[in-house]
């Protein structure tokens, strides 16, 4: 075996750019199915970290679109209900605050920049899991006075970069100064293109209802379907059925499942890459049958049988298919780690690439060389060898 | 295919007894419209030890009828027998194992592999026989050694002579020490030194009692060999043995 292997190798070296060439072929192929696979999975992971690190224990109650809802606001009371169950963690309320936000008080009126403004409490940071880019959330010394905290959208739209020197929007008349900029929420986007201000001071100095149109809940994990069931009831005892109550991680999960229908087309390219590189293996045998006539009619002279020229043959496309998948799951590998670290994700590459990468090209390989190899065993010594 | 003057029971094990190589009524047709005749209906006796040469115009079927004593092809009718083995009840394993063992071949286009030194060219010889790697370089070294190409073992094909060429080939033909040597044209391709010295490495093959059969268009050479069977059209045309030897 290791003889027909070492002729095998002899005659790939004695035509190296074709061999390197067809072995191109499978590597490409090889290396984008290994990468598809080994991203899809470490941006899978990814996601599923981010779930994991948001919890999925959040619960988004609204007011939902029943008969005979028309203002769109939960009882005043919801926040004070849904903390009395007992399983609920932690709350935090959003009003909606007719206002409209302006970098300063020269901004044409219509151009709001689709900034909505709402009213929060302190707690919102927390239930949410959110970050600070720059400066600090409202706290319950500042929930009252006319400051406001800017989400991540709204922060671009509004052209705020860092709050040194301080900056003063224009909110329904009003100059305000900004405390903080967020970071991203992932769990609720929404209030990425917000600017907050406190709930008293949305009261105080807006005119607001404290009326909330979202009630953000922290549950125990290990009851979310139970306090789920519950909280429509507690929160609108007359109205349960106007409550509506979502799951944010569910998004998440959605997301996670549509990239991974996205895996398998780009699977499917991969098979095609693959198919071509197998076609080219099976095309350079083939040519290599037809150059190589003399050769094959002195190894029969030399007492090799059909069978040890058919070996040979199909050992070359084999060594040619293996050569090439090796380096194909390399490069995908290598491709997978540096797009993935690139993405600040963990790298993860599923050993069904490495080893499903392998056996394919090794079966691309068989398959690629048996018609050659066939071919080749066939070749009548006698038309090989002649001499004119 | 086998004639009604085949034994009845096919022979496969050597008989020490019988001629080298016979050809009974062998006949080699090609496909195509309209099929080429190679071989026409020639049967031929070679004694074991016999040195031949065969001659004939090119296309006459000369090479053919080489091919088939060495087993490389098959005749379309006929029989063959190597050693007394009936040819045609042998598996392509046992053929292979023929030409691996009992036969040596010798090209007119030498057919060694470009870029694979010299040793290991002819070490190739023994490829098929199951010898180790070692075993078979070292087998090499000895008959290129005798062959006259003791200092040139490491060289590549393409830095030799064309005599010298021709010498690699015919070590390649003998690392297996074959009972028969088969030359297609040894000389075609050299000058006429060149020639001379392969065919004195010929002669020297044939007193040490190998049967020898080799192609050739030049008449000097054939008239120097004890034996020559002139083929036209792809029938023997004439044996004629010299009076001497």
């Amino acid at each position: 075996m290791s003889e027909l292997v070492r002729v095998a190798l002899g005659a790939l070296a004695a035509r190296k750019l074709r061999s390197f060439l067809s072995a191109l072929g499978i590597a490409i192929g090889i290396a984008s199915l290994v990468s598809v696979l080994g991203l899809s999975d470490s941006s899978k992971s990814a996601l599923l970290d981010q779930i994991g690190a948001l919890g999925t224990n959040l619960l988004t109650v609204e007011a939902g679109t029943g008969f005979g809802a028309g203002d769109s606001a939960l009882p005043e009371t919801a926040v004070a209900s849904a903390s009395r169950v007992a399983t609920v963690e932690a709350t935090a309320a959003v009003y909606s605050v007719d206002a409209a936000v302006y970098r300063n008080d020269l901004v044409p009126e219509d151009q709001t920049g689709g900034i909505r403004v709402i009213g929060t409490d302190p707690g919102l940071l927390e239930t949410l899991n959110g970050g600070m880019a720059h400066g600090s959330f409202l706290t319950e010394g500042t929930r009252q006075y006319p400051v406001a905290v800017v989400g991540s959208v709204a922060a671009e739209r509004l052209g705020i970069r860092d709050l040194d020197p301080a900056v003063m929007l224009h909110i329904g008349g009003r100059w305000v100064e900004v405390l903080g900029v967020l970071e991203p929420f992932a769990l609720a986007a929404e209030l990425d293109r917000a600017v907050l201000i406190g709930d008293l001071a949305a009261e105080a100095y807006f005119d607001a209802e404290l009326a909330p149109t979202v009630v953000y809940v922290r549950v125990d994990e290990r009851y979310i379907d139970e306090t789920r069931d519950v909280l429509a009831g507690t929160i609108d005892p007359e109205n349960p059925e106007e409550v509506e109550i979502s799951r944010p991680s569910d998004l998440l999960e959605a997301q996670s499942a549509a990239e991974s229908s996205f895996t398998g087309l780009f699977l499917g390219l991969g098979a095609v890459a693959l198919l071509v590189g197998g076609i080219g293996v099976a095309n350079v045998m083939v040519i290599g049958v037809i150059e190589r006539r003399s050769e094959i009619g002195l190894r029969r002279a030399i007492g090799a049988t059909r069978a040890h020229i058919r070996r040979q043959f199909l050992i070359e496309a084999l060594t040619l298919a293996s050569l090439g998948g090796t380096a194909g799951v390399l490069l995908g590998v290598a491709v997978t780690y540096v797009y993935a670290t690139a993405q600040a994700w963990r790298v993860i590459i599923p050993p069904v690439a490495l080893v499903g990468g392998l056996s394919a090209a090794v079966a691309i390989g068989v398959v690629a060389g048996l018609y050659p190899a066939i071919r080749a065993a066939r070749v009548s010594p006698t038309e090989a060898l002649r001499s004119a | 295919m086998i004639g009604p003057e085949a034994p009845t029971v096919a022979r496969t094990a050597p008989d020490p007894s019988a001629p080298a190589i016979e050809l009974q009524e062998v006949s080699k047709h090609y496909p195509g419209s309209p099929p080429v005749v190679a071989l026409d209906r020639v049967s031929v006796r070679i004694d074991r030890g016999e040195m031949v040469a065969v001659v004939g115009q090119s296309g006459s079927g000369k090479s053919t009828m080489l091919h088939v004593m060495g087993t490389l092809d098959g005749p379309t009718s006929g029989t063959v027998l190597i050693e007394g083995i009936d040819t045609s009840v042998l598996s392509d394993d046992r053929l292979a194992a023929i030409r691996g063992r009992r036969v040596g071949f010798v090209f007119q286009r030498f057919f060694l592999l470009a870029g694979v030194a010299v040793i290991d060219n002819v070490a190739n010889g023994l490829l098929y026989t199951g010898a180790t790697r070692p075993q078979r370089r070292e087998a090499a070294a000895a008959v290129l050694e005798r062959v006259g190409l003791g200092d040139r073992i490491w060289h590549r094909p393409n830095e030799l002579s064309g005599g010298e060429t021709q010498r690699v080939a015919v070590a390649r033909a003998l690392v297996h020490e074959p009972a028969f040597v088969l030359a297609d044209e040894p000389t075609g391709n050299l000058d006429s030194a060149s020639s001379a010295s392969i065919m004195d490495l010929f002669m020297s093959l044939h007193d040490e009692g190998r049967t020898i059969v080799v192609i050739t268009h030049n008449e000097d050479i054939a008239a120097t060999l004890p034996r020559r069977l002139q083929i036209l059209d792809g029938r023997l045309h004439d044996d004629v043995r010299a009076s001497a030897n």
